[in-house]
């Protein structure tokens, strides 16, 4: 294992890295057909301008493509335990300091073990395991090196079909690059209550291009947890992410999904995530960022069968000149389904989030109900948020809403709970923390909520 | 000053002004543990600023004078210098007359955090609180004896609390954290002719002889159980004159004009001061 630090001369992502990553693996002929078809799309595609709608508020100009490429190994191993959920889980202690918590002691304290785990360091796979009574099954999780061939049947439907691999250079990088990918399938009406773990690290200077494809079979259930670690700090050689999701849930399906994005603030963060929601199939799906330098995030639910049901959550926090770009799509295809976008986000310092959602119904799409909303709390008066949501119906007969929300840290609320004998500190952390409340209280796993609220809670400074 | 047989909260010739403007304008005041005092006065003469004075409210700047406690044998704090939390920590209370409302945090949550904190006035964040399963008994003894639903506790602080329930959550939490000194700044406006009687009995149960309480009130039912060892009367940013119990019902029947004929002075800088005030909200 190589434990030198990136030179000038790694590798960048051009056709020499391209085939040596195929001529290296073991995917199947149609995985590598896709790869090799994205790879010409790359070549024939320059980064996104501010011209493209999508990246009008990313600013890309220190973003330099050659100086990335496939890491040959792992730099530093050990960044794959440094995320925040599977020890959250896994310790088995919730240690949750809510009344409302502990008056609900009956309640399930949740899940404390994990189906299975799948680690992965600047894009080579590092773990890979499954809880053997799930394999018996026949759910199927773990790389997508090792599952793709054996599985076609499972898979080849869906990989890189969700999300569409041609529509900018990082989409079309990320087809022809992926690497250390997780796939999971869920057979139908199988229930897995422990959730499937994902991590993705990179060490600083670092690069990880992994995909990761999440398949519910009709009426099954999973929870898959998903988080980013490492990178270097801003300044430095930081990092880069170029990532894709993609989910379907079938009929009467729930998947509970959560993505947490925890990168080192010197790390380039673009993320492309679809989830296709079948008929009366449930998704709730939650992000939590905190990290990166920059991020671009597209995150889109596709309701395509009656009746679907999808609940999207976002908690963010920004600090230093953190810059987080997400674009959402609530596409309403199939009649009577529900989508409920929550977007709460705080932002310290000079730090920047952009949040445009749209909310699409087809004509087809008759009895929508559909909800966006977007609150940001200010914590310094040199951060900025902006909220663009739009709407774009064609059915008539529909109900749509959406709100936005700015507000600050109010300093008569500070001095309230100081005369109750909180420190200005532990004031503005009480009160960001309320902010929040309302997003976690939609998170049903009550270990990643606390993880959250604890990360979060670490990073506010005294509010001035 | 006097050698103090028992702790007391002494202020003196206290100068407060706010954006630039004087509003206090030398206040004198001494209250004893045990001791009930009653500050009446117009609107607008002072008497939540004196109460944000005392719990160190940041706009609120002290541009001379001393606010001190002062221990039985004579030693002397000067809270002046403490953040307000130290102030809570060592034992002053203000009951806001607006109290701020703290969406997503529920009152229980936030109260066992103040207690532990003035329980223990060393605490760091990040210590340990006070444990839940006590907190839990105490607080549902305490909601008890206020007459309070303990649902109450699960709603978040202050938020879309009726004007009534916001005065009861004030008096929960005197009664939790048990302070030595309190302030009530018209902890009995928005409570029902029923909810004041309660309030006016509770406080005087919290209080006890163990505690220090600066009454501020337009009315006389608080006082009902609370008879003032002395009223004080605020006009133009200065306690103009002191007296008993009778001299909170004299003002109560009849108002302020007997005041403000007595001391032309402070009747003036009342004048000035509601002036100066129409002329920022223009
Ligand atoms: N934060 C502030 N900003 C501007 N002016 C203030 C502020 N606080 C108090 N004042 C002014 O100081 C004066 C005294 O106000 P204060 O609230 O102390 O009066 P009060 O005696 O408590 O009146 P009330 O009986 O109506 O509660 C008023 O003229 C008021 O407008
Ligand atoms: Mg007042």
């Amino acid at each position: 294992m190589s434990t030198s630090t990136v030179t000038p001369s790694a590798p960048a992502f051009d056709r020499e890295s391209f085939d040596r990553l195929v001529g290296a693996s073991a995917l199947p002929e149609w995985a590598i057909a896709a790869r090799r078809q994205a790879f010409e799309r790359l070549e024939s595609l320059t980064l996104p301008d501010r011209r493209d709608e999508n990246w009008m508020r990313t600013d890309l100009r220190l973003f330099k493509p050659k100086a990335w490429g496939p890491r040959p190994a792992p730099i530093r191993a050990g960044v794959a335990d440094e995320g925040l959920l599977a020890p959250a889980i896994l310790s088995g202690d919730l240690a949750s300091e809510s009344y409302a918590d502990f008056e609900a002691a009956a309640s399930p304290v949740g899940p404390a073990t994990l189906g299975g785990r799948f680690a992965a360091v600047d894009g080579h796979v590092v773990r890979d395991e499954l809880d053997p009574a799930l394999a018996a099954q026949g759910v199927v999780f773990g790389s997508s090196d090792r599952l793709l061939a054996a599985h076609a049947e499972l898979f080849r439907p869906h990989w890189f079909s969700v999300i569409d691999a041609g529509c900018d250079w990082f989409a079309a990088l990320h087809a022809a690059f992926h690497a250390a990918s997780a796939v999971l399938y869920v057979p139908p009406r199988v229930k897995i209550a422990a959730p499937l773990h994902v991590i993705s690290g990179i060490s600083e200077g670092g690069v990880d291009t992994s995909h990761v494809l999440v398949v519910l079979g009709e009426g099954a259930e999973a929870t898959v947890l998903t988080e980013t670690a490492g990178g270097g700090p801003a300044g430095g050689a930081g990092g880069f992410h170029c990532g894709g999701t993609e989910i379907v849930v079938g009929r009467g399906g729930l998947l509970r999904m959560v993505n947490l994005q925890n990168w080192n603030t010197g790390v380039w963060h673009v993320a492309r995530q679809r989830a296709l929601v079948h008929e009366n199939g449930r998704l709730q799906w939650t992000l939590g960022a905190l990290g990166s330098r920059l991020s671009q995030v597209a995150q889109d639910v596709a309701l395509v069968g009656r009746g679907a049901d999808a609940q999207v959550n976002g908690v963010m926090f920004t600090e230093g000149r953190q810059h987080l770009v997400y674009n959402t799509l609530q596409h309403h295809e199939a009649p009577s389904c529900r989508s409920d976008l929550l977007y709460k986000g705080a932002l310290q310092d000079r730090s920047r989030l952009v949040w445009r959602g749209m909310i699409k119904v087809d004509k087809a799409a008759q009895k929508t109900d559909g909800y966006q909303r977007n609150d940001n709390l200010m914590l310094s008066d040199e951060a900025r948020a902006d909220s663009i949501p739009g709407l774009e119906i064609e059915a008539d007969d529909v109900r749509c809403t959406h709100g936005a929300t700015s507000g600050r840290v109010d300093a008569e609320q500070i001095f309230y709970a100081q005369a109750r004998g909180l420190s200005a500190d532990e004031a503005a952390r009480l009160v960001v923390a309320g902010f929040f409340q309302q997003v976690f209280d939609r998170i049903t796993i009550p270990q990643v909520r606390e993880a959250l609220a604890r990360a979060i809670g670490s990073r506010i400074r005294r509010i001035t | 000053m006097t050698h103090a047989a028992k702790e007391t909260l002494v202020v003196s010739n206290l100068h407060v002004s706010v954006d630039g403007q004087e509003i206090l304008k030398g206040v004198n005041l001494e209250i004893g543990r045990g001791e009930i005092h009653a500050l009446m006065g117009p609107n607008g003469s002072g008497k939540s600023t004196l109460g944000y004075a005392i719990m160190g409210h940041p706009s609120y700047e002290v541009t001379s004078g001393t606010i001190e406690l002062v221990d039985a044998d004579g030693t002397r704090h000067d809270i002046l210098a403490m953040e307000p939390d130290q102030r809570a920590r060592a034992g002053v209370f203000l009951a806001f007359q607006r109290p701020m409302s703290i969406p997503g945090v529920r009152l229980a949550d936030f109260l066992r955090h103040a207690v532990t904190n003035v329980r223990n006035p060393d605490r760091k964040e990040g210590h340990e609180l006070m444990p839940m399963r006590d907190f839990r008994t105490e607080l549902k003894s305490k909601m008890g004896e206020l007459s309070m639903d303990t649902e109450f506790a699960r709603r978040y602080v202050n938020d879309g609390f009726s004007g009534g329930e916001m005065k009861r959550a004030e008096i929960l939490q005197l009664a939790m954290l048990r302070p030595k000194f309190a302030v009530l700044d018209e902890t009995d406006s928005g409570l029902d002719a029923d909810a004041v009687r309660l309030a006016s009995e509770s406080i005087a149960r919290i209080g006890g002889a163990e505690m220090g309480i600066l009454i501020i009130t337009h009315h006389e039912q608080l006082l009902e159980h609370n008879i003032p060892l002395k009223t004080h009367v605020m006009l133009g940013g200065k306690i103009v004159e002191s007296g008993g119990p009778e001299l909170a019902q004299e003002l109560h029947k009849r108002g302020y004009e007997r005041i403000r004929a007595a001391y032309p002075e402070a009747a003036a800088a009342e004048k000035a001061m509601e002036e100066s005030a129409r002329a920022v909200s223009v």
